[in-house]
């Protein structure tokens, strides 16, 4: 199968991705999306990693999911105490981040 | 002998900064140690003197080298002295008149707390004056020319305390300083002409450089010597400056300092030879301010002013007699001694009249005070008669002199210069005769003070009596010693060269033209002032009357044009720096934080505006990578 | 190798400085008695610097060279010559005076807590000030020249801002918004041009590889190092715009007359007599050492731009309403002057540009200290709060008219000498600026003559009555100041020794010869 497929895959993925964090309000949605997004750079990148016949792609790859379970990690965090304060899981309603 | 030079100097020099640093514990005795290190520097001068005359002529001056100055790359100036016949002239009248003025302070000046610190400023003024004639170079000369008009401006305004006496000061010092712009000027001329601004090589290479740049010069010299000896148009600051106390009056603004304009045109005298333009413009701005002067003296009630108007007539003569070149330049020399002794003697005895009328000034309220005042009245009327010329007294021979060297100029010049010269003789007899009858004539016109006290006139103390009957006596002698058997000529022609001018007229017409003028001037006077009583109140008076008594007008266009204009000037460079150079800068700190301020609204807070911007930047970079790419 | 007397006279300030930061908060006299003991011991070791400096001899002496920052080829390189040397002793010389005036500026109104201590912090800036100045008179090397011009700016900014004129019109409030303020606009100004500076420095490495400045000048001297003509002219104009701020030139002036209102007297004396000076120093060595074509052919500008200074400076001078704006007015119409001489390219001019230096800065300092005093007995800085203070404090009315004088370059007093041999090298190049700048003599005399009449003379403004005359401590500032003046004026000689040699080599620089009298040339 031809691999760029996949590249029209994660393109079609990071789409979404990016759309549902520019329209979606609930922080966990937001969150899910921005893992989306994350995924389909993997994607991308392994697929080129495969198109070149090096292990380039796949090494960054790891290294983007070490990052994304990082991410995971501290952005759960911030959501839970946000929550907590807020009592609301409503992205707009933190828009205290401004001068 | 040449050592003994800088001792001119020193005595003075040492007065002043002993007395003016000495504090409160010299207050009893200031007077007397500023008094006597005039004499010293007066007794110095004599030593010199002596010596000199038993010299030939052309090896009297003498030269002392202190030490180099200014020593810069292509520049050297001096602390060096040069005493000659000139120079020696200047000196016995400095020391000589101002000793004696000294000694009439310690009188005059006895109430006045702050006696101590007036003979400092007038030891200041004596070191100043003396620099100013003995230095051999024009640089040290400016040196003395500005530190007399310091030491005047400290006199000027020593009664500090009257907003009049400080503004006088400092008009006095700030028109002086316009003078003194044309002197730096003229010493900057000289080095990039010469390389050098010392007497000797300057004046001994005129010949060696053109018309014109001796020409500019002549000029900028002028323009000093007008500053400094009140002449038109920078003579405004004289009638003013009478608001210092009367010594000072007679010592610096009537003897000495004022005269240092003709001095400086005298001791340049081969620039000017080089220069007939630049020579004749020195003798119509003396024939200008001879007539000016005259008839700002006319109008005057205030004593000390009429005296300061006829100061400036009669510097005109010297300065015209100086711009007459050659013929001229001994005989202006020769006044200026002469005006020395009586003019200095005529502001003694005004001095003495006021220290008798509880310091009033003004003529109208004086009256027949020649019997309360004999002394004063006798040594103020030889005065008088040597000023306006009376044959046989000091005035008359130098006077004289000048009116046939004016003649003696030749050509149509010399006629109007030498009828200017006459008329101003008249004008001269006039206002001194109607002085004299105003005060020590007629009917008694006194008037209590503004405290109520009536004046009780008396004769003043020996100390101010005993300097005024010396300078009498110089009033009617000095002028015969000096013109008898050509004394003065001889003893000054080796510096300043003589040419003996001939005159269309005979010598006998022009004494007789002299004399009538001056009868005619003294008639006038008084048919006008000594037949009829004189009122009290000043009658309103012609046109011309009024513009004299204004100085004619000449502050009044000095306020408008200078003062006014200048105060817009400062004021509106006050906006423009604050508005428009500042505001420049103050407008770009705006605009930055303007255009901040609407940036920061770009910062709303909302994550997902940041996400939207964030993916657009995406966007933006790589269209661009792609563009860039294509092309 | 032998004693590093360059670095010791720079270190000891900075010592000074710590260890005056580091006495206790209660012990205030004791931190001024330091101050004053380590700006003493640097005034001994510039006088050291001064005796060993051999005026015929080479052009930096006393030179010390290490390397600092390898990478960039930066080198820790110090050397003195006799514009250096003078500077440095007029900085050394003055400091003491600055702090003896500043004695109570710092004193705390209220005991705020027990660490609260300005006097302590007063006095370390003013010797961090002195150190910073000296070394930059100092540096051969352009990278470090540059980091001490900008360092200084920061005690420069807490002086300003921090230790303000008690004497103000109107409430605390608003004078402390007036005083940061002028402390911003100083730091604004100076930053700018400090900025466009470290371009052109950059710039200078990249063309020549080096920033050692002798290496530099006999580079370009024996012609191996080539510099493109307009190169030469963009990296002449950065260094030209941050000095010009320093100085400062017409029209980026207006930061002076905000601090030095704002600021208390000695440390305006500090600003204009001291700091400004780097700046022209800079512009005899850097500018024209480095840059001779691009100097020369921005000449006519300069000199413009000079003779603007002059002019506008004596003429808003006139026209203040407040004794300390009118000073820096003034200052602004005397720096006109000192960079008109530089530019002027003759050995008169720059001789006589040299000199002011020096000659500005003792004579300003004698002017506005007294006037400092005056301001501190009365509370204000308007003119026209004083007036008859003659008749109540003869001394004070006496030191401040001589100190005018000065101003105004009476002959007999310093200021005269290098007033006149700028006015005569300037002259002699360019007639009819030299004329033009003559008209500042008169302008001159006006402010200062308007000045102590509307303060000291007339009637005994009923504020003054009882003022007190000056104390001990302040005749001890005055009485050497005015004496300087008066040696300096009659006897410049030591001076101009140390300094003809340092301009001929400025002179050769630039390649240029003084012009020929016609006569003589005629000969």
């Amino acid at each position: 199968m031809n691999p760029v497929n996949y590249l029209y895959l994660a393109a079609l993925l990071f789409a979404i991705g990016a759309s549902g964090v520019l329209i979606r309000r609930n922080v966990i949605v937001l969150f899910m999306c921005i893992e989306l997004m994350l995924n389909a750079c993997n994607l991308a990148l392994v697929t080129f990693s495969r198109m070149h016949g090096n292990l380039d792609g796949q090494i960054v790859a790891f290294f983007t999911m070490v990052v994304a379970a990082a991410e995971v990690v501290v952005g759960l965090a911030i959501i839970v105490s946000l929550f907590r304060s807020r009592h609301s899981a409503s992205v707009d309603d933190a828009s205290l981040m401004k001068l | 002998m040449e050592n003994l030079i800088a001792l001119l100097v020193a005595a003075p020099l040492l007065g002043a900064a002993v007395l003016l640093c000495g504090g409160r514990r010299l207050d009893r005795a200031g007077h007397w140690l500023g008094t006597v290190l005039a004499a010293a520097s007066f007794v110095v001068g004599v030593v010199l003197f002596a010596d000199m005359l038993g010299k030939g002529a052309e090896d009297r001056a003498l030269h002392q080298h202190l030490f180099s100055w200014i020593p810069v790359e292509g520049f050297q100036a001096d602390i060096a002295f040069q005493l000659d016949q000139l120079s020696m002239t200047f000196v016995l009248l400095i020391t000589g008149v101002g000793t004696l003025i000294h000694i009439y302070s310690i009188g005059y000046m006895e109430h006045d707390e702050r006696r101590r610190r007036f003979f400092g400023y007038l030891n200041l003024f004596l070191a100043a004056m003396l620099i100013l004639v003995i230095a051999d170079n024009y640089l040290l000369l400016y040196v003395g020319w500005e530190g007399v008009g310091l030491a005047s401006y400290l006199l000027i305004g020593f009664w500090q305390h009257k907003p009049s006496a400080a503004s006088a000061a400092k008009k006095a010092f700030l028109v002086n300083r316009v003078g003194d712009m044309g002197l730096s000027i003229a010493i900057m001329l000289m080095f990039t002409t010469f390389g050098t601004f010392a007497f000797g090589p300057v004046l001994e290479s005129t010949g060696e450089t053109s018309e014109g740049k001796l020409t500019a010069i002549g000029l900028m010299l002028l323009l000093a010597a007008c500053g400094k000896s009140a002449q038109v148009p920078l003579q405004s600051w004289l009638g003013d400056a009478m608001e210092g106390p009367t010594p000072v009056s007679a010592l610096i603004h009537a003897a000495t300092m004022v005269t240092a304009g003709v001095y400086l045109i005298v001791r340049s005298g081969a620039i000017f030879n080089g220069a007939p333009d630049a020579q004749l413009v020195v003798a119509i701005v003396g024939a200008v301010t001879l007539i000016f002067g005259a008839i700002v003296g006319c109008a005057k009630d205030d004593i000390k002013k009429a005296l300061a108007g006829s100061t400036m007539s009669q510097i005109g003569y010297m300065i015209l007699a100086a711009g007459l070149g050659p013929i001229g330049y001994i005989f202006a020399i020769m006044h200026l001694v002469t005006h020395g002794f009586f003019k200095a003697g005529l502001f003694l005895g005004a001095g003495s009249v006021m220290h008798g009328m509880n310091d009033e000034v003004d003529m109208r309220k004086y009256g027949g005070l020649r019997k309360y005042m004999p002394v004063t009245f006798i040594t103020f009327g030889l005065g008088y008669l040597a000023i306006i010329g009376f044959p046989g007294l000091s005035g008359f021979f130098s006077k004289d002199k000048i009116i046939e060297a004016a003649f003696a100029k030749g050509g149509t010049e010399g006629w109007i210069l030498g009828s200017v010269a006459l008329l101003g003789a008249a004008i001269t007899a006039f206002y001194m005769t109607r002085v004299m009858l105003m005060t020590f004539f007629g009917e008694k016109r006194w008037q209590p003070d503004a405290e109520g006290h009536e004046p009780h006139p008396h004769e003043s103390p020996k100390s101010m009596t005993i300097p005024m009957i010396v300078l009498a006596v110089g009033s009617v002698f000095a002028g015969g010693f000096f013109a008898i058997g050509d004394r003065f000529v001889n003893w000054l022609e080796p510096v300043t060269g003589y040419e003996h001018g001939h005159s269309p007229l005979s010598v006998a017409t022009v004494t007789g033209a002299t004399v009538v003028a001056l009868v005619i001037g003294v008639g006038i006077a008084w048919a006008m002032y000594g037949r009829k009583p004189v009122p009290v109140l000043a009658p309103r008076g012609s046109l011309l009357t009024r513009a004299a008594r204004r100085d004619l007008l000449q502050d009044d266009f000095n306020h408008v044009v200078l003062v006014r204009g200048g105060e817009h000037l400062t004021r509106s460079l006050v906006y423009v720096d604050h508005s428009l150079v500042d505001g420049v800068v103050n407008g770009t700190a705006a605009s930055v934080g303007g255009l901040s301020g609407r940036l920061r609204k770009l910062q709303n807070g909302y994550a997902r505006s940041y996400a939207v911007s964030m993916f657009g930047g995406a966007a933006v970079v790589i269209a661009a990578t792609l563009l860039m790419r294509a092309v | 190798m032998s004693f590093p007397l360059l670095t010791a006279t720079a270190a000891l300030p900075a010592i000074g400085a710590i260890v005056t930061a580091a006495v206790p908060a209660a012990q205030r006299t004791v931190a001024k008695w330091v101050a004053l003991f380590f700006s003493l011991g640097t005034l001994v070791l510039a006088g050291v610097v001064f005796a060993r400096f051999e005026p015929g001899g080479d052009r930096y002496q006393l030179t010390e060279s290490r390397a600092w920052i390898a990478d960039f080829g930066v080198r820790y390189e110090l050397g003195v010559d006799g514009i250096g040397v003078a500077l440095i002793g007029l900085t050394a010389l003055l400091i003491p005076f600055v702090i003896a005036a500043g004695w109570h500026d710092a004193d705390p109104l209220e005991t705020k807590s027990s660490r609260w201590r300005p006097t302590q912090g007063f006095f370390a800036l003013i010797l961090m000030v002195e150190a910073m100045v000296v070394l930059s008179f100092l540096a051969t090397d352009v990278f470090l020249f540059y980091i001490l011009f900008e360092a200084m700016l920061i005690p420069m900014y807490f002086l300003i801002g921090g230790f303000g004129d008690r004497a103000h019109a109107g409430s605390d409030e608003n004078a402390a918004k007036q005083r940061s303020y002028a402390a911003v606009k100083f730091l604004l100004y100076n930053l700018a041009g400090g900025l466009i500076m470290l371009a052109a420095v950059i710039g200078l490495y990249v063309v020549a590889g080096t920033f050692s400045l002798s290496e530099i000048v006999e580079a370009r001297a024996n012609g191996t190092l080539e510099m493109a003509t307009s190169t030469e002219r963009w990296l002449f104009l950065g260094f030209f715009f941050a000095f010009a701020i320093k100085a400062p030139l017409w029209p980026l002036h207006t930061w002076l007359p905000n601090a030095m209102g704002e600021a208390t007297a000695p440390v305006a004396v500090l600003i204009t007599a001291i700091v400004d000076k780097v700046g022209t120093f800079a512009m005899l060595r850097f500018c024209l050492g480095l840059f001779p074509e691009a100097s020369k052919w921005a000449t006519p500008v300069v000199i413009a731009l000079a003779l603007v200074s002059i002019v506008y400076g004596a003429l808003l001078a006139v026209g203040q309403r407040d004794i300390k704006r009118l000073i820096a007015y003034a200052s602004i119409s005397h720096f006109g002057f000192i960079i008109l001489g530089i530019f002027a390219m003759t050995s008169q001019g720059q001789s006589g540009a040299t000199l002011y230096m020096v000659n500005h800065g003792i004579s300003t300092a004698a002017l506005l200290l007294v006037a400092g005093f005056l301001i501190t007995r009365r509370g204000s800085r308007l003119i026209a709060d004083y007036g008859g203070v003659q008749k109540v404090a003869p001394v004070l009315a006496g030191t401040f008219l001589i100190g005018g004088l000065a101003t105004l370059s009476l002959p007999g007093l310093a200021p005269f000498v290098s007033e006149f041999l700028v006015l005569v090298g300037t002259f002699s190049a360019y007639p009819v600026a030299g004329i033009i700048a003559t008209s500042g003599i008169v302008l001159a005399a006006i402010y200062v003559l308007v000045l102590y009449q509307r303060t000291m003379t007339g009637p005994v403004n009923e504020a003054v009555r009882t003022m007190p005359d000056l104390k001990a401590r302040e005749l001890v500032v005055a009485v050497p100041l005015i004496a300087l003046l008066l040696f300096l004026g009659v006897f410049p000689k030591p001076l101009t020794e140390v300094v003809n040699p340092a301009v001929e080599h400025t002179m050769s620089d630039v390649q240029k010869k003084d012009p020929q009298p016609e006569v003589e040339a005629a000969k």
